[in-house]
């Protein structure tokens, strides 16, 4: 659980810091998403390899389930609590949820499946104005057609439905890791009462930064604070 | 009559065990193996025995009516255990711990063995610090010590308040290791109800299975018992609730003599009972009267009154009174008598009127609240747990509670009972705390016992036994011990009855405390005799024992515990009546210096009682093991 | 100020998990008890009733208890939910009826987990812990082999640690508390208290993988890192030694792949 939580969250921090670019020039999340799919192979060992974390995770999780409750036998009559964290009581409820938020926004954003009227592959294909560097190597040329990410996300934001949901279903992976983050160094031997508080409270901002980031985005567009590229693309979907 | 041969080495006391290790017979390597051992109960003493015995090549089976051995009441004692190790550079020796040991005990333990228990107690602390055992440090890394019980040198070795628990651990997990290993077969829950002897042999056990109350055999070719004291013949005391002389009393009932029954201690520094509901007297530890005060109202009248609102004219500070230069810090014995008196004047404190007040009013005046919080925090945490008084405003309330029987099977030099293949080991012997036992000394008897002594000395034994040729539990003599107890069961359980076995407890703490506690006299052991054994008549007409034999069965094992309760207190009784003399934790009120100090007897009772059972109700054989004491004289105990 | 000890008599209704043997079916029976003394202990309160069951001839209530003051590990009651009841750091016997309101109903279970069978109505079989204990718990030192005691310094901290994970009574509540029935602290503590010292280094990653595979085995749960359990414990041991213990373990797993392994039998002519 410790080590793929590890890489999952690695991974989350990571894909909210290249999804913040949405707030740059278009070039930026645009020339971002292009640059990884010309990663190719690459992109898909990364994508295979997250696939492999989740579903360890899962499996973990549900081999553990399983034998935890084995382990109780007859359950307490009376049920009680003395001082574990709400986090950690509904880590089962949160990786539900997280799951269900997870294959949705594959099918969203990945893949087309739900919302594809505004999937970036029906979108207009979107002109690069500057450059695209990575670490300073220039990854994306200038001029060149790319798939519209950028007006992607904010379309899709734009239903309060599914905006509401992405939020709500961000803010349970935050509580999911706010125990998930704490819980790994336990299990891994990492922690001690000397730090315990001060992990608890990076634990804390972290969760809370990365709650807030991700907040940003869809809040920030139903705010009318983001809208498509200034090419006047609205909701309603341009036929090719 | 048994005859009683201490089989004591000759020569000089200092020589005497070095050269009985080298004279007594072993068991080759090869053929350890081939003979088996039974070991009782797993405090201390047994977990100790087991495990060595094991490692040595002996098969070894060990016997517990606890769910696990860690649960011995060895794990409760507090303050520590001695060792000669001279390590604080302040004097200590082999010598001095022998000498202080048996001047505590009032000169009537065995000189040799107590020699013996001094000079094993260095490689005591060796062995448990090579098994773990978490001692006190000091900041070099070396081992701490402090004092203890009043030693004027620093000898005790300790961790935190919790010296018996790391002991006993340290000892489980010997033992768990030889159970993983093959070599000990651990029985839990499994009480041993009787004694099976073969021969004039102690060669196996009866044992009841506590879960599924099977009644099952068990042979050896040796037994050892450690089942630890009998205090809770009292039935309030500092043992835990468990704590039972069963397997030694049927023992007795075999033919293993009873040495000194009467030799009890009484610790002054208890919480009081509170109400007839109390099962468990809690201990405090001594270390409390180097600060406090301890007084009564001067008056009966003002007993029930605030104590704050007594002036310092109306309160009798009566240790300080009475013991001028020891004051507060007066032995157990002498501070548990005087307590004693106060109450019966009238002037105890507390709802049942059995308490005195431990002070500390000025201490907090002297040293400031935070400094006696830090001496003393955890004990007013405890006080404070079980009588939500707290300490710091109000005097503690404190009383005498039995602590530690010194009293047990007699036991010969290499701790066989007069009955051959019979080991009786730590407190269920006799013969090492005399009268009365010192601070810290407990623990260093119960693993010297078990780690050095019983090693060697049941080799002696066994050597002359030929191997195979333990019996089979199908012979008559088991047949018919088993029988014994189904009977015995049965009555119990067919009884048709109208009082609870605690009923019957409680009456014989009363009868026990009133009559054989801290005072006795011979009126009053003669009345006890009569009242015990109409108590005895009382418990099996109308007892009442709920539930059957072939499950668990709590009220069934407590019957038959009490009823050896009830037993052993006519013994104890007729001990204390026989010895007209006091001594140590045995008070005899027509035997005292004026001063109320004990009056031996040395020249009529310089000798060991070992009482020979002869039927219920009937009058056992006293025989007389004389002490000699060939290093030591016999002199009066001076505390003033 | 403390509660004075004229404080009134209490009556409470007991709620109380009867079942006849492992294999029979339990169920809660209530029982009414009128005019206990505040200065109670719960384990007095339960011995006054079942006198008085014993006097109505109905069965007692099984339940398991020794030393009552807090340090034998025997007693081991689930009072309200909670093992070992109201009260920090406290075990079963340490608990007092004036921890409780007149009128109060007071569920008593026993501690649940499948590695400690039901024995009788508040009996458990916690002989599990002694198989962890046989498995690996111990330095292996036969008397008569040790070397001086003072001959090894261990630094005080060191001590002082060891200690703290040593106090354990092994009473089994942290199983009972955790939510996953997971035996993590009694196995840290004891694991952690023989591999800080000095004198347990030879066998310390043997015992820490020998002492975690036999929990495994024997059915107790995963842990969680929900703290139960040191929030359980009578003697406050940290979930610390839980971490402790999961980085020895995982370094006996990474050195024991490497380690180079003698050839040699065990000699002698």
């Amino acid at each position: 659980m410790a080590v793929t939580g590890l890489i999952l969250i690695g991974f989350v921090i990571g894909h909210l810091v290249g999804n913040l670019q949405v707030f740059q020039h278009p070039d930026h999340l645009n020339g971002y998403a292009q640059f990884l799919h010309q990663l190719g192979p690459l992109l898909w060992v990364a994508r295979i390899g997250l696939l492999v974390a989740v579903v360890i995770h899962i499996w973990a999780a549900t081999v553990l389930t399983l034998e935890n409750n084995r382990a109780r036998g007859t359950p307490y009559g009376f049920k009680h609590t003395i001082q574990a964290t709400l986090a950690s009581r509904m880590m089962r409820v949160t990786g539900y949820v997280v799951l269900g938020f997870l294959l949705y926004h594959i099918a969203h954003f990945t893949m087309g499946a739900a919302q594809s009227s505004t999937f970036k592959e029906n979108l207009p294909a979107y002109t690069m104005q500057h450059e695209y560097r990575v670490a300073g190597f220039p990854v994306v040329a200038a001029g060149a057609k790319v798939l519209d990410v950028h007006s992607m996300v904010i379309l899709g934001f734009q239903s309060p439905v599914v905006a509401l949901f992405y939020i709500i279903a961000v803010g349970l992976l935050s509580f999911h890791l706010l125990h998930g983050f704490d819980s790994l160094f336990q299990t891994l031997g990492l922690r001690s009462t000397r730090w315990a508080g001060g992990l608890r409270k990076v634990a804390l901002w972290l969760c809370l930064a990365y709650f807030a980031g991700n907040l940003a985005i869809p809040g920030a567009v139903l705010l009318g604070k983001l809208s498509p590229r200034a090419v006047g693309i609205s909701a309603a979907p341009a036929q090719r | 009559m048994a005859t009683l041969d201490s089989k004591v080495p000759s020569g000089p006391l200092a020589d005497k065990w070095r050269k009985h290790k080298v004279d007594i017979k072993l068991v080759n390597p090869a053929n350890k193996r081939k003979y088996e051992v039974i070991v009782v109960g797993a405090g201390l003493a047994g977990s100790s025995a087991a495990s060595s015995l094991a490692d040595m090549g002996y098969k070894v089976k060990s016997f517990v009516f606890h769910d696990s051995p860690r649960r011995a009441h060895s794990i409760a004692a507090q303050g520590g255990i001695n060792a000669a190790k001279n390590y604080q550079n302040d004097g200590d020796s082999v010598h001095r711990l022998f000498y202080d040991t048996i001047k505590g005990g009032d000169y009537r333990s065995r000189e040799a063995n107590v020699h013996r228990l001094a000079e094993v107690s260095v490689n005591i602390i060796d062995q448990c610090v090579a098994q773990g055992v978490p001692f006190a440090r000091e900041y070099g890394g070396l081992l701490a010590n402090r004092s203890f019980g009043g030693a004027q040198v620093s000898r005790t070795f300790y961790a935190r308040g919790q010296t018996g628990q790391q002991l006993l651990l340290g000892a489980y997990s010997a033992l768990m290791r030889t159970v993983g290993a093959g070599t000990v077969e651990l029985h839990t829950q499994s009480e041993m109800l009787d004694l099976v002897i073969v021969d004039g042999q102690a060669k196996g056990i009866i044992v009841r299975n506590l879960i599924s109350g099977a009644i099952e055999r068990y042979s050896a070719d040796a037994v050892v018992l450690a089942t630890g004291g009998y205090g809770n013949v009292f039935n309030l005391s500092t043992y835990a609730r468990g704590s039972n002389v069963t397997a030694s009393w049927r023992a007795y009932k075999r033919g293993a003599c009873f040495a000194n029954p009467c030799y009890t201690q009484i610790h002054p520094t208890c919480i009081p009972v509170s109400g007839d509901y109390q099962s468990k007297l809690t201990l405090m530890s001594e270390s409390l009267r180097n600060d406090g005060r301890i007084w009564v109202p001067k008056n009966a009248s003002d007993s029930g009154k605030d104590p704050n609102s007594l002036s310092e004219g109306d309160r009798d500070y009566f240790l300080e009174r009475m013991y001028p230069s020891f004051g507060n810090l007066c032995p157990r014995d002498i501070a548990s008598r005087a307590a004693k008196r106060v109450c019966d004047e009238g002037r105890g404190v507390g709802p049942t009127g059995l308490g005195v007040y431990l002070d500390f009013s000025e201490a907090i005046r002297r040293l400031g609240e935070n400094v006696v919080r830090e001496r003393y925090g955890n004990l007013f945490d405890i006080y404070h747990e079980i009588t939500a008084e707290s300490a710091y405003q109000k005097p503690m309330r404190i009383f005498p509670a039995v602590h530690y029987t010194m009293g047990g099977l007699w036991v010969d030099y290499n701790l066989m009972s007069n009955i051959p293949g019979l080991f009786v080991l730590g407190e269920a012997n006799f013969s090492d705390h005399g009268a009365n036992r010192l601070g810290a000394s407990a623990l260093m008897q119960g693993l010297a016992d078990g780690y050095f002594v019983i090693p060697y000395t049941i080799g002696d034994y066994l050597a002359g036994q030929k191997s195979g040729s333990r019996p089979s539990v199908d012979g008559a003599e088991f047949k018919a011990a088993e029988q014994n107890i189904v009977t015995m069961t049965k009555r119990f359980l067919e009884n048709r009855g109208k009082a609870t076995v605690s009923h019957f407890h409680k009456r014989l703490g009363k009868l026990m405390w009133e009559y054989c506690g801290m005072a006795r006299t011979k009126s009053g052991l003669a009345a006890a005799l009569q009242k015990i054994a109409a108590l005895r008549e009382e418990f099996w007409a109308t007892v009442l024992v709920p539930g059957s034999a072939e499950t668990l069965n709590q009220s069934l094992e407590q019957a038959g515990r009490v009823i050896d309760f009830i037993e052993l207190g006519e013994l104890m009784c007729r001990d204390a009546l026989t010895r007209e003399e006091s001594c140590g934790g045995h008070f005899r009120e027509e035997h005292q210096y004026p001063d109320g100090e004990c009056k031996r007897d040395d020249e009529k009772f310089g000798h060991v009682a070992a009482w020979e059972f002869q039927g219920v109700g009937q009058t056992p054989l006293r025989n007389a093991e004389p002490l000699n004491y060939e290093s030591v004289k016999m002199s009066v105990r001076n505390y003033k | 100020m403390v509660a004075e000890n004229t404080a009134k008599n209490l009556s409470i209704t007991l709620r109380v998990w009867r079942q006849d043997g492992p294999q029979a079916v339990g169920k809660f029976v209530d029982y009414q008890s009128k005019d206990l003394s505040p200065n109670m202990s719960f384990l007095e309160m339960l011995d006054v009733v079942n006198d008085d069951l014993t006097l109505k001839g109905e069965p007692p209530i099984a339940f398991a208890h020794d030393c009552r003051e807090g340090i034998c590990g025997t007693c081991s009651c689930t009072i309200n939910g909670q093992p070992h009841g109201p009260g920090k750091g406290v075990a079963t016997c340490q608990v007092y009826m004036r921890t409780f309101r007149d009128g109060d109903v007071i569920t008593v279970e026993p501690f649940r987990a499948a590695a400690f069978p039901i024995v009788k109505d508040l009996i458990t079989d916690r002989s599990a812990f002694d198989k962890i204990q046989q498995a690996g718990g111990f330095i292996t030192a036969r008397a008569g082999s040790a070397p001086e005691a003072n001959a090894l310094p261990v630094p005080k901290p060191d001590a002082d640690l060891a200690m703290d994970a040593a106090t354990c009574i092994g009473c089994g509540a942290c199983v009972a508390a955790c939510k996953n029935a997971s035996a993590m602290l009694f196995v840290g503590a004891k694991v952690s208290h023989l591999g800080i010292l000095p004198q347990g280094q030879a066998e310390r990653d043997k015992r820490v993988v020998a002492m975690v595979d036999t929990m495994d085995a024997l059915g107790f749960g995963n842990c969680t890192n929900q703290y139960e359990c040191s929030a359980a414990c009578p003697k406050l041991i940290s979930h610390d030694f839980i971490s402790r213990m999961n980085r020895d373990y995982l370094a006996a797993t990474v050195r024991a792949a490497f380690k180079a392994v003698s050839l040699g039998g065990s000699g002698g002519s």
